[in-house]
């Protein structure tokens, strides 16, 4: 209880010192709402990556890190869907850039599954004895990702120039224009998280998830096929991923550094969360996004350009030093 | 009487340490059959084995003819073994309702074994939200034994129930143990030789890694130096 209430006010604690900086920081109501905003929608696509990779790990202990260029493949296939001359070539069939999106990213999603899949059953079955060389291959598998998005897109960065309804119209408030695809995909993100939320308390297979996370193999010891569930696991959280990858794209676009950013940002929203935590990951996604927002903004006209990269590990070790197992682990 | 589950000479490392070295356990249908032997003779490491939670290298286990060695512990226990480990392995974080519903191996396992499983364990059908982490040691006990009773099992392994428990909590166990056993046959491992001689038929001893001896409970109740030279109590 007291563990609960300590990571309770460490929240709130951490939430109003980064709203008061990003208030203290702005001109304007308006530029007050674009960082928080802003904070809002770099937290979701975090959750995104960062949702499969906590589940994974506090399932079967590997930590994937892989899990950033399953987003990095997911943003490539969704702009080379929409946008024409590409590897898929969608403009002829689908001419309308709404249902064309939609396209694009059930395209990146279901490839995502795919390659998540083939990860889990191909490569990382026979490792399960061995967590070091788990480490090493999913490592391996981000550096061929990498190589083979090189090798296929090459190395310069495509920004997003195929807008559809959401990504072109704008809402004014406090005298500001807001995109409202950055509100879209806040939206989606807090659907998403309630809704795994959801999957995760009320179903049988979320049952076995969290049975899962405490003790393995007394679940076996039920009769439960662990292996099955961990595949299904894997292949959703790449998925998903993907899926964050897709919804990205037309804001961010599509660059070869967007993996390592966002595995790198998404394994400290992990640990500050709790290994293995659920409601830890999707409030560490918020705080990690928040603070790379609130320090984007505060870096603008100083030569401190490096603040926003290094506020994640600022936060993070802030919250290790008083609580080594995050905000919501157990200490196991 | 036929024979449920044959272990036969099995061979079980733990990493380099050669723990089980030819143990041969015979469990009939119906009624209780016991491990004994001290501490660290082997017994967790049999259940185990046949569990499939540990691959034994050699020998063969049977159960209802069919072999179970190397297949994997959720196939093991599909085919009607329940497991009871050793310090119960209750979901912490999963209510007492989560814990048994996660056990069904069909839909509505759950519903149809909760009137026996409360008749058993009243205590359980009261706590049925909460935590299982929030749960006495002994009702942690009767949760991992209720959880084994909700699918169609046919045996079940229960490791050391009365560890660590009050003696009044451990009278209740005993009772619900008694009662079970009419309708699923038993492999039990326990130290406390009272509780032992009071609700097993048969008794096999593990020493060191053998068995070097089995038979009739009542049998070995009479033979006091045969119950000191391998248990230590008279």
């Amino acid at each position: 209880m007291r563990a609960q209430r300590f990571s309770l006010l460490a929240i709130v604690g951490i939430l109003v010192f980064l709203v008061g900086v990003a208030f203290v920081n702005s001109n304007s109501p308006g530029d007050f709402g674009i960082t928080l905003l802003s904070g809002l929608f770099q937290g979701m696509l975090l959750f995104l990556v960062a949702s499969g990779l906590s589940i994974v790990f506090g399932l079967m202990d590997v930590l994937n890190l892989a899990q950033g260029s399953y987003f990095m493949v997911g943003a490539y296939i969704a702009y080379d869907a929409q946008h024409p001359g590409g590897v898929i070539d969608l403009m002829g069939a689908l001419p309308d850039p709404n249902v064309r999106f939609i396209a694009a990213v059930a395209i990146a999603v279901a490839s995502g599954a795919l390659l998540g899949y083939m990860l889990e059953r191909g490569l990382l079955r026979p490792l399960y004895s061995r967590p070091i060389f788990q480490l090493v291959l999913t490592f391996g598998v981000s550096l061929i990702a990498l190589e083979g998005v090189k090798f296929i897109w090459t190395t310069t960065p495509y920004s997003w120039t195929e807008l559809f309804g959401v990504r072109e119209t704008f809402f004014e408030l406090f005298g500001q224009r807001f995109s409202t695809y950055r509100l879209f995909v806040v939206a989606i993100g807090g659907v998403l998280i309630v809704a795994i939320g959801v999957l995760l308390q009320r179903t049988r297979i979320g049952i076995i998830i969290r049975a899962g996370v405490e003790d393995r193999e007394m679940v076996q010891a039920l009769g439960i096929n662990v292996r099955a569930v961990f595949t299904l696991v894997f292949t959703f959280g790449c998925a998903i991923a993907a899926f964050g990858g897709a919804i990205a794209a037309p804001f961010l676009g599509a660059s070869t550094t967007l993996g390592s950013v966002f595995l790198l940002q998404a394994i400290s929203v992990v640990v500050l969360g709790g290994m293995g935590s659920y409601a830890g990951t999707a409030v560490g996604s918020v705080l990690v996004g928040l603070s790379i927002a609130v320090a984007q903004d505060t870096a603008i006209g100083t030569s401190f350009a490096a603040l926003p990269s290094i506020t994640p590990m600022l936060l993070l070790v802030l919250v290790l030093l008083v609580r080594p197992s995050g905000l919501f682990g157990n200490t196991r | 009487m036929t024979t449920l589950l044959d272990v036969r000479e099995i061979h079980t490392f733990i990493g380099q340490f050669h723990i089980l070295e030819g143990v041969s356990v015979s469990v009939q249908t119906g009624g209780i059959t016991v491990l004994l032997g001290r501490n660290g003779a082997g017994k967790t490491t049999t259940l185990r084995s046949i569990m499939g939670l540990l691959a034994p290298t050699r020998g063969s286990i049977t159960f209802d003819g069919a072999p179970i060695h190397g297949k994997r512990p959720h196939a093991i226990a599909q085919m009607g073994i329940g497991y009871v480990p050793e310090h119960r392995a209750i979901f912490k974080g999963l209510s007492v309702r989560e814990n048994l519903q996660l056990a069904e191996r069909q839909r509505g396992d759950y519903a149809r074994k909760s009137a026996f499983i409360f008749e058993l364990f009243p205590d359980l059908a009261r706590l049925i939200e909460l935590p299982g982490g929030n749960l006495s040691g002994g009702q942690q006990q009767m949760l991992a034994v209720a959880r084994a009773l909700v699918p169609d099992n046919r045996l079940l392994l229960i490791d050391e129930p009365s560890e660590g428990l009050a003696p009044v909590i451990i009278e209740q166990l005993i009772a619900a143990i008694q009662r079970l056993s009419d309708q699923v046959s038993v492999l039990l491992v326990e130290q406390n030789f009272r509780v032992a001689s009071k609700l097993a038929q048969r008794y096999v001893i593990i020493e060191e890694g053998h068995s070097p001896i089995s038979g009739a409970m009542p049998d070995l109740m009479r033979d006091q130096a045969l119950v000191q030279r391998y248990l230590g109590v008279a």
